[in-house]
């Protein structure tokens, strides 16, 4: 009692500790002028509109436009209708696939993981620009791999340029996408069921649950957080999603704007294209949607899916 | 014992399923690479042959040498990586030291706010960036990309390191004190080299998407003297659309220096993301 009071006392005396400040100081001013203003600069532009050279306070005048005015409003909902579509696609895929790879590679004595773990991750270290234009010539049939490659196991009438037709085209890309990121849940998933103490798994070999039962009963329910940042993660990830879109089918995300998602949505109403000039108001506005997109989706994720983030370092 | 019995096929099985994931992974990559030593023939008549002294042709890689300023954009896309680097593990490395190491008024608040960053990417404050990049003159020029860079890796790399200078044994800081040393000696000399592994960890996971990206360079520095090489290759890519020699090889040099990185590196990226297990 008598140590704790003068510790307090020493503490208060003592002058203000400018080190603290030092080490902080760089990390916040860059981290504060570069991305927490800006974010909110994006999130005030939004509100005004530029009327004769100069910007004038519209309130919500331009989210007016966005969705009532059919020359935004048609394309914003097949934009956002795309990003769910391409977000469903990565939950049924990508993250089962993850799943599984990892349930495999974290099976005992299993030889050679570390070779598949490393080969499997390739995709995910690659660029959209390699893996955008990659596909996009496997998939092309002038090349003509793609159908070589189904000659094989006799399913070439199946073949149609994928990229090139508008009821495909999303989907093809979603899964070149899924190629790419399987990486990012095999390992996250790896790693939590690692992390399963063995006595819990001896305890359930004891009595008398193994493999399949083994994994569903026991080992699903451990890495549900690691599956609900999976899930957090791919969201953040799908909905902020532009390079592969923009490599692949250019800014028009064709054909005819049906691999369009917000990402490139965002880019044309900010950049302009073809005819149409940009308009930082209008891209503003659009940020500022994906902001709550995102924002809403984190926070489902912290309030329902109650876990502890830090433990597992994402 | 009956486990051994029963996991053989279930062994076999798992084989079959990781080696054809595998083959999925890496198929497109080695299809890209293996095709661009090869004649445009060749290209078209054997896509799945490897190169033979028949179709062995390294036109791809001449006109890409003698189009593309490809030496120049690694150039841009190294120092911005580098340096977005350097600056992502420094400063991160203090703010880290800063909020495990002392108690302060405003600690978990400041770690809550510098965390904000881990889920709410940077693109979308991008109008507003041009517009500051604009008004600082910084437009074009790799200084623009490297402070976004900087500013995109460090709420990552403060979670990562601060959750590894916590593990770091408070008698050694103190024995440091004891000994007069100054706050500052004691971070980068004594603790620095502690967390070296996790700052290598933190290193990959920054680097991969600076390397990678695509909006800021399109953004911030689309000039010819800033393009990085992602944003060239993209240019090129769209320039050549016929020539599938010239693509195939500028797909093979883009790929080539990040995957001799990752296999040089792999084992300490798989290390950091499975760190949360091995306790």
């Amino acid at each position: 009692m008598d140590t704790e009071t003068m510790a307090a006392e020493t503490r208060a005396k003592r002058p203000i500790r400018w080190h603290v400040g030092v080490f902080l100081a760089p990390a916040v001013l860059v981290y504060t002028a570069f991305m927490i203003l800006p974010l909110f600069g994006t999130l005030q532009l939004s509100l005004f509109r530029n009327i004769e050279q100069s910007q004038v306070f519209v309130g919500f005048g331009n989210f007016r436009t966005l969705f009532g005015d059919p020359n935004w409003s048609v394309n914003f909902w097949n934009a956002l209708r795309n990003n769910v579509w391409f977000f469903i696609i990565h939950m049924l895929v990508q993250n089962p696939i993850g799943i599984l790879l990892a349930a495999l590679l974290s099976s005992p004595r299993l030889r050679f993981t570390a070779f598949y773990r490393t080969a499997i991750f390739v995709p995910t270290i690659l660029s959209f620009v390699i893996v955008g234009f990659a596909w996009k010539l496997i998939l092309s049939p002038i090349w003509g791999v793609a159908p070589h490659l189904m000659d094989f196991v006799g399913l070439k009438s199946f073949f149609t340029p994928w990229l090139g037709k508008e009821q495909y085209a999303l989907t093809a890309l979603s899964l070149v996408s899924v190629w790419q990121f399987v990486g990012i849940p095999m390992m996250l998933i790896y790693a939590a069921l690692l992390s399963i103490p063995d006595e819990v798994i001896e305890a359930a070999e004891c009595d008398g649950v193994t493999g399949m039962a083994q994994f569903w009963k026991i080992k699903l329910p451990l890495i549900l957080p690691s599956i609900g940042i999976i899930s957090i993660l791919t969201f953040v990830g799908n909905f902020n999603a532009f390079d592969l879109i923009y490599t692949a089918q250019g800014a028009l995300a064709g054909p005819n704007y049906s691999t369009d998602i917000l990402g490139t949505f965002l880019y044309r109403a900010f950049f302009g294209f073809q005819l149409q000039v940009g308009d930082p108001n209008m891209g503003a506005a659009i940020a500022t949607i994906m902001f709550l997109i995102i924002l809403a989706g984190v926070c489902v994720y912290l309030f329902l899916v109650q876990t502890r983030l830090r433990r597992y370092q994402f | 014992m009956s486990t051994a019995t029963r996991s053989l096929p279930r062994t076999i099985g798992a084989h079959a399923i990781l080696i054809t994931y595998t083959v999925i992974a890496l198929f497109p990559v080695i299809l890209v690479v293996m095709n661009s030593f090869k004649s445009r023939a060749g290209i078209f008549g054997a896509p799945l042959t490897p190169p033979t002294p028949k179709t062995f042709d390294l036109i791809g890689y001449t006109t890409v040498f003698g189009q593309g300023d490809f030496f120049h954009y690694f150039q841009n896309s190294l120092v911005v990586t580098v340096l977005s680097l350097f600056f992502v593990l420094l400063f991160g490395a203090m703010a880290a030291f800063a909020l495990s190491e002392y108690r302060f008024r405003g600690n978990t608040l400041m770690g809550l706010y510098l965390a904000l960053g881990i889920m709410i990417p940077i693109r979308l404050g991008t109008v507003a960036i041009l517009q500051l990049m604009v008004a600082t003159g910084l437009v074009n020029t790799l200084a623009a990309l490297i402070l976004v860079y900087t500013a995109q890796g460090l709420p990552l790399a403060i979670f990562i390191l601060s959750e590894f200078m916590k593990q770091v044994s408070d008698d050694l800081k103190n024995a440091g004190r004891i000994d007069g040393l100054s706050e500052y000696t004691i971070f980068f000399r004594l603790v620095l080299p502690l967390v070296r592994p996790a700052m290598a960890t933190v290193a990959v996971f920054t680097m991969i998407p600076i390397w990678n990206d695509l909006w800021f360079p399109l953004i911030l520095a689309p000039s010819e003297e800033t393009k990085t090489v992602t944003l060239g290759a993209q240019l090129f890519l769209g320039q050549f659309v016929t020539n599938w020699n010239a693509i195939l090889a500028a797909l093979s040099l883009a790929i080539l220096p990040v995957l001799i990185l990752y296999v040089i590196f792999s084992r300490q990226l798989i290390r950091g993301i499975t760190s949360g297990a091995v306790k």
